[in-house]
């Protein structure tokens, strides 16, 4: 028995243990994603990632690879579910790129280019969280927020300070900070954190540092976000 | 028999009628459309203009596409936008304000009352006895700023503050030509 399946039609080979998403981008190809991250565990919250597999539906991200699997990805149906998607998070927050210091670099602007999203489609909800601007040299603003969890995972993982968490359920589900007051100025998190640069969308920010990549020369302007591939890491 | 004159010369398509408007707009994309230069003398054969900022017409006629800059901030748009839809078969909502209301619209989490208050009453500098102008004359604004798509049906959307010339150009050329816009790399943008 080989250890490959295949991904539309290619012949994707992979260690025993490593999901589908994995061997995929292990192999060169690109599976949409937003939540998850090649330094940290499975999420599973975006449903970017979702593949059929023998037919089936399921997250990329958290299915095991077996031997002889038929993975479709890049077809017309799941990139229309994964617009759809796309477009549920593009109006859940307030994203108005053109005044956002991530533009260009954002993951999931990006990811909304590949996928051909011109409009919202749905109504907007205009949240209304007001910005955390008290930490000396960060400033958050989490009406940016796509719940990837990813600042959670790291500074807990790596930073082994459990800074962020993701609070509250249904469409109340909001990340929070750590502390007596709820602010970023009274953690100890610093601007060297994996957490403070993980953020894929533009709500964990340094401050006094916006707009030095001059237009054309961003992450995504440079490559799309398939192109990018393995160096796509923030 | 007497002379069956066509309507149209037959050797010559009838030109695309065009409106556009700016609502809750910059006039940033349509001085976008205008950076597609010489290119509008290519244009021009092919589409005349209606009701638009470049020309004087008044009132929309029936048009075959209408481009609306700027999303929905006062009654007048809204009054404006329903006019487009009625007369264009074929709507476009261009640039960031009109696809989810763009920058103006992070007034949103601003009390209406007191924004006007602030700016018409209490800002340093103004003089005694200034009121917020109550004139009916002048459109009332609306309480939040709204994307066009949420008070009528939008046929494309066109993204970018502003989308490029070589967008609308892309853009255009794929309409007239029948086939779906499409934008690729570099000139979809939302930024
Ligand atoms: S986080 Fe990304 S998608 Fe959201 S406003 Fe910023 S650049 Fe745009
Ligand atoms: S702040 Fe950023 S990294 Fe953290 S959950 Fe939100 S989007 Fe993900
Ligand atoms: S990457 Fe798989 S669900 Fe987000």
């Amino acid at each position: 028995m080989s250890t490959s399946f295949t991904l539309d039609g290619n012949d994707v080979p992979f260690t025993p243990g490593e999901t589908v998403l994995e061997a995929a981008r292990n192999a060169g190809h690109y599976i949409p994603h937003l939540c998850w991250h090649p330094e940290f565990s499975p999420h599973g919250s975006c449903r970017l990632c979702t593949v059929k597999v023998n037919g089936r539906p399921g997250a990329a991200c958290t299915l095991k690879a077996e031997p002889g699997q038929l993975v479709e990805s890049d077809t017309e149906e799941l990139n229309g579910h994964r617009k759809t998607l796309l477009q549920m998070l593009f109006v859940e927050g307030n994203h108005f790129c053109p005044s956002c210091e991530k533009s260009g670099n954002c993951l999931l602007q990006a990811t909304a280019y590949q996928m051909h999203m011109e409009g919202p489609h749905f109504e907007e909800f205009y949240p209304d969280r007001p910005v955390d601007a008290s930490h000396p040299h960060i400033l958050l603003d989490f009406n940016r927020c796509i719940l990837c969890g990813l600042c959670v995972r790291a500074s807990a993982e790596v930073d082994g300070k459990s800074i962020f968490a993701i609070a509250g359920n249904s469409l109340g589900a909001h990340l929070v900070v750590n502390s007596e007051s709820g602010k970023l100025g009274d953690t100890d998190m610093a601007l060297a954190d994996r957490a403070a640069s993980i953020c894929p969308v533009g709500v964990i920010l340094p401050k006094r540092r916006g707009f030095v990549i001059p237009i054309g020369e961003r992450r995504y302007d440079v490559a799309t976000v398939d192109q990018n591939g393995q160096q796509e890491l923030p | 028999m007497n002379s069956l004159k066509p309507l149209y010369p037959t050797h010559q398509p009838r030109k695309l009628k065009v409106a556009t408007v700016s609502l809750a707009g910059c006039f940033g994309c349509h001085m976008s459309f205008l950076d597609i230069d010489e290119r509008l003398l290519e244009l021009i054969e092919h589409i005349e203009f209606d009701r638009s900022p470049l020309t004087d017409i008044k009132q929309i006629g029936h048009c075959d596409l209408g481009l609306i800059e700027g999303g929905l901030c006062n009654s007048e748009n809204v009054v404006v936008l329903k006019e487009f839809r009625a007369h264009c078969k074929t709507l476009v909502a261009v640039g960031a304000c009109a696809i989810n209301g763009g920058l103006p619209a992070q007034r949103n989490h601003l009390d209406l009352a007191q924004m006007l208050h602030d700016v018409y009453q209490s800002r340093p500098g103004m003089t005694v006895g200034s009121v917020i102008p109550n004139d009916p004359e002048l459109p009332l604004p609306l309480n939040k700023v709204h994307p066009i798509h949420e008070v009528v049906h939008v046929d494309y959307f066109l993204p970018g503050c502003p989308p490029s010339a070589d967008a609308f150009w892309q853009f255009l050329t794929d309409l007239m030509a029948g086939r779906t816009p499409h934008l690729g790399h570099g000139l979809m943008h939302y930024d």
